[in-house]
């Protein structure tokens, strides 16, 4: 009796001095099966379909045949290369002027003042509301007959314009959204960062009769770089791969001329509009690889950046 | 509180040198200030009163602002059955899938943060890197063989794949700013390393949680993509539901942007009570620099 009673508590205790030994990997095991099952199974499935010409239907028979997706949209200058050139000008585009609107932001709610935390909130509404509500607001803003963005116009005697109505204007439009919806964050995590420096460079080079330009640039700025540098990963990354508001303004195809065809709606595009699952495919091995080599060149001089 | 003194003597030191100068700046500041709010309410504003008013006032140049509001938009939208359909189904989604990445994510996070797995962290975090049209063609076609596509499990797994990385992301900066010694002491206490984690970390880290916990739950009830592909007639959240609306409704601007601030509306409360919360999550890691 004493003895089996023994046994089992031994027992327990056994399995739970491995439980406690091995929790390193118990803890981190599930999220790393989930991801990497999540992950490694299409980017198999999406390396094995980019060498094929699967079409039309998942379960239609596919034959490889090798490079060619890849010789067919690298070459392909009507769709993937205009896209290529859309996708980088809306991303660092819109992101050069959120970092600069951002910061100055900023520094103008840096200091303490009464209505501080209501400023705040107010400026966290646009990029926590759902994009796809923000992306209707905003047709509706720019409609050309009907929109508050021509009535103000007409205030100040501007003509109106055409905004997403016409393919030269779409893009800039576009981006126009989007540094209005993504200031505002970077502004967020650029003051968190303002407020957790120390005053004292400040204060240092205040004494030492430097300017608030020169305070700013030479020490401020500096000392803000980590936090830049997150908050430009971040944002490239989403940028990158923006796809509610392109979706609900333009569609399919990025509407009529393919104005706001950027490589995230061209390959939703030929994956469920042409079915084209090999070209698709090529050209998310492509994008995936580019967004590998931004990343890459945005953290390699700094050891150990996190995303 | 050592900041706002610093700052205070700031001000005084310039006071003191240019006290006409420094009101002409503060007044300046306070207009910008103003401008800053305009600029990024305006539009939201601006949503929402259209969602009050008739599509003849929404034509009408003349009653930009001053309109007599309506609620036959709101009435319209909600009228209709599905709608709150729609409503329970993003929020069963959001929970669900915010629920389970906590679940995973959390123990996760603390074994990469405690045990320094930067390899497996960066396995995690690429998952914020891929495009998440890359899943939607592979996990498509199994979810399609398997018969699950239009269900509630699809929704929630494709969800999980943002979730989880968003809360080990937090979880993980969190669990790095926590002193070690705390750990080291309920150890000595006669815990073990589990007992530890249970019963004095995570008690400890409830507001990180709720951190990962609330931004999670925001980026999936905003989620697109994922349940434009994946859900079923039955199973549709609101913004695929809405942008369904506008696709046969396109000229009723009321009814859309009543449609459009009914999903937004459950956002802006969270926002507007967990801005601390939303704010550390958006800011998680940035600062340590």
């Amino acid at each position: 009796m004493t003895t089996t009673s023994l046994n089992r508590s031994s027992g327990t205790e056994r399995v739970s001095r491995w439980v406690n030994d091995h929790r390193k990997w118990i803890f981190a095991a599930p999220a790393m099966i989930f991801t990497a099952i999540l992950i490694g199974f299409p980017i198999g499935w999406t390396i094995y379909l980019s060498v094929t010409d699967a079409k039309g239907s998942v379960r239609a028979p596919a034959d490889f045949i090798g490079i060619e997706n890849y010789i067919d949209v690298l070459t392909d200058v009507d769709r993937f290369w205009p896209a290529v050139m859309r996708t980088g000008v809306f991303t660092f585009g819109a992101l050069a002027v959120e970092l600069v609107a951002g910061m100055a932001i900023a520094l103008l709610l840096w200091r303490p003042f009464k209505a501080q935390k209501w400023v705040r909130v107010a400026i966290l509404l646009p990029f926590v509301a759902t994009p796809v509500a923000i992306a209707m607001m905003w047709r509706l803003i720019f409609d050309p007959n009907i929109g508050f963005a021509n009535r103000v116009l007409s205030w100040v005697g501007v003509p109106p314009q055409p905004w997403f109505s016409e393919p030269a204007t779409t893009l800039p439009t576009l981006m126009f959204v989007d540094i209005w919806e993504f200031t505002p964050m970077i502004a967020i995590i650029l003051l968190a960062g303002l407020t957790s420096l120390s005053d004292e460079p400040d204060e240092a080079a205040r004494i030492d009769g430097a300017n608030a330009w020169q305070r700013f640039w030479y020490v401020t700025l500096p000392l803000l770089r980590p936090v830049v540098l997150v908050a430009v990963l971040l944002r490239s990354i989403d940028a990158l791969k923006t796809f509610d508001l392109l979706y609900v303004v333009k569609g399919q195809g990025g509407g009529s001329f393919h104005e706001a065809e950027t490589l995230n709606i061209y390959v939703y595009g030929l994956s469920f509009k042409y079915n084209d699952f090999g070209t698709a495919s090529a050209v998310l091995i492509i994008f995936f690889l580019m967004i590998l080599v931004v990343m890459w060149l945005l953290t390699f001089r700094r050891k150990g950046a996190k995303l | 509180m050592s900041a706002q003194t610093m700052t205070r003597s700031a001000d005084e030191v310039a006071k003191r040198r240019r006290p006409g100068r420094l009101k002409a700046y503060n007044s300046f500041r306070g207009v910008m200030i103003v401008a800053v709010v305009l600029i990024f309410l305006l539009p939201l504003v601006w949503m929402v009163m259209a969602s009050f008013k008739t599509n003849v006032d929404i034509h009408d140049t003349t009653k930009s602002f001053i309109f007599t509001p309506i609620l036959d938009n709101y009435s319209h939208v909600l009228g209709n059955d599905s709608y709150l359909n729609f409503v329970w189904n993003s929020f069963w989604v959001a929970f669900c899938a915010t629920g389970i990445s906590l679940l995973i994510g959390v123990p996760a996070a603390y074994s990469m943060s405690r045990f320094n797995m930067q390899k497996s962290a960066l396995l995690v975090l690429l998952a914020r890197i891929i495009p998440g049209v890359s899943l939607l063609v592979p996990w498509y076609y199994v979810f399609a063989n398997l018969g699950w596509v239009g269900g509630y499990g699809v929704l929630i797994i494709s969800h999980m794949f943002i979730l989880i990385p968003i809360s080990v992301y937090i979880m993980m900066s969190f669990f790095d700013s926590m002193p070690l010694e705390l750990e080291e002491a309920s150890l000595v206490d006669g815990l073990t390393p589990i007992g530890a984690f249970l019963r004095i970390l995570l008690p400890l880290s409830v507001p990180g949680i709720a951190t990962a916990g609330i931004l999670s739950f925001i980026f999936s009830w905003n989620n697109f993509m994922f349940a434009l592909v994946l859900s079923g007639s039955n199973t549709k959240t609101l913004p695929v539901a809405v942008f369904d609306f506008v696709s046969y409704a396109s000229i009723d601007w009321g009814a859309i942007m009543a449609a459009a601030c009914i999903m937004t509306l459950p956002i802006i409360v969270v926002a507007l009570f967990a801005q601390k919360y939303i704010v550390s999550g958006l800011t998680a890691g940035a600062t340590k620099g």
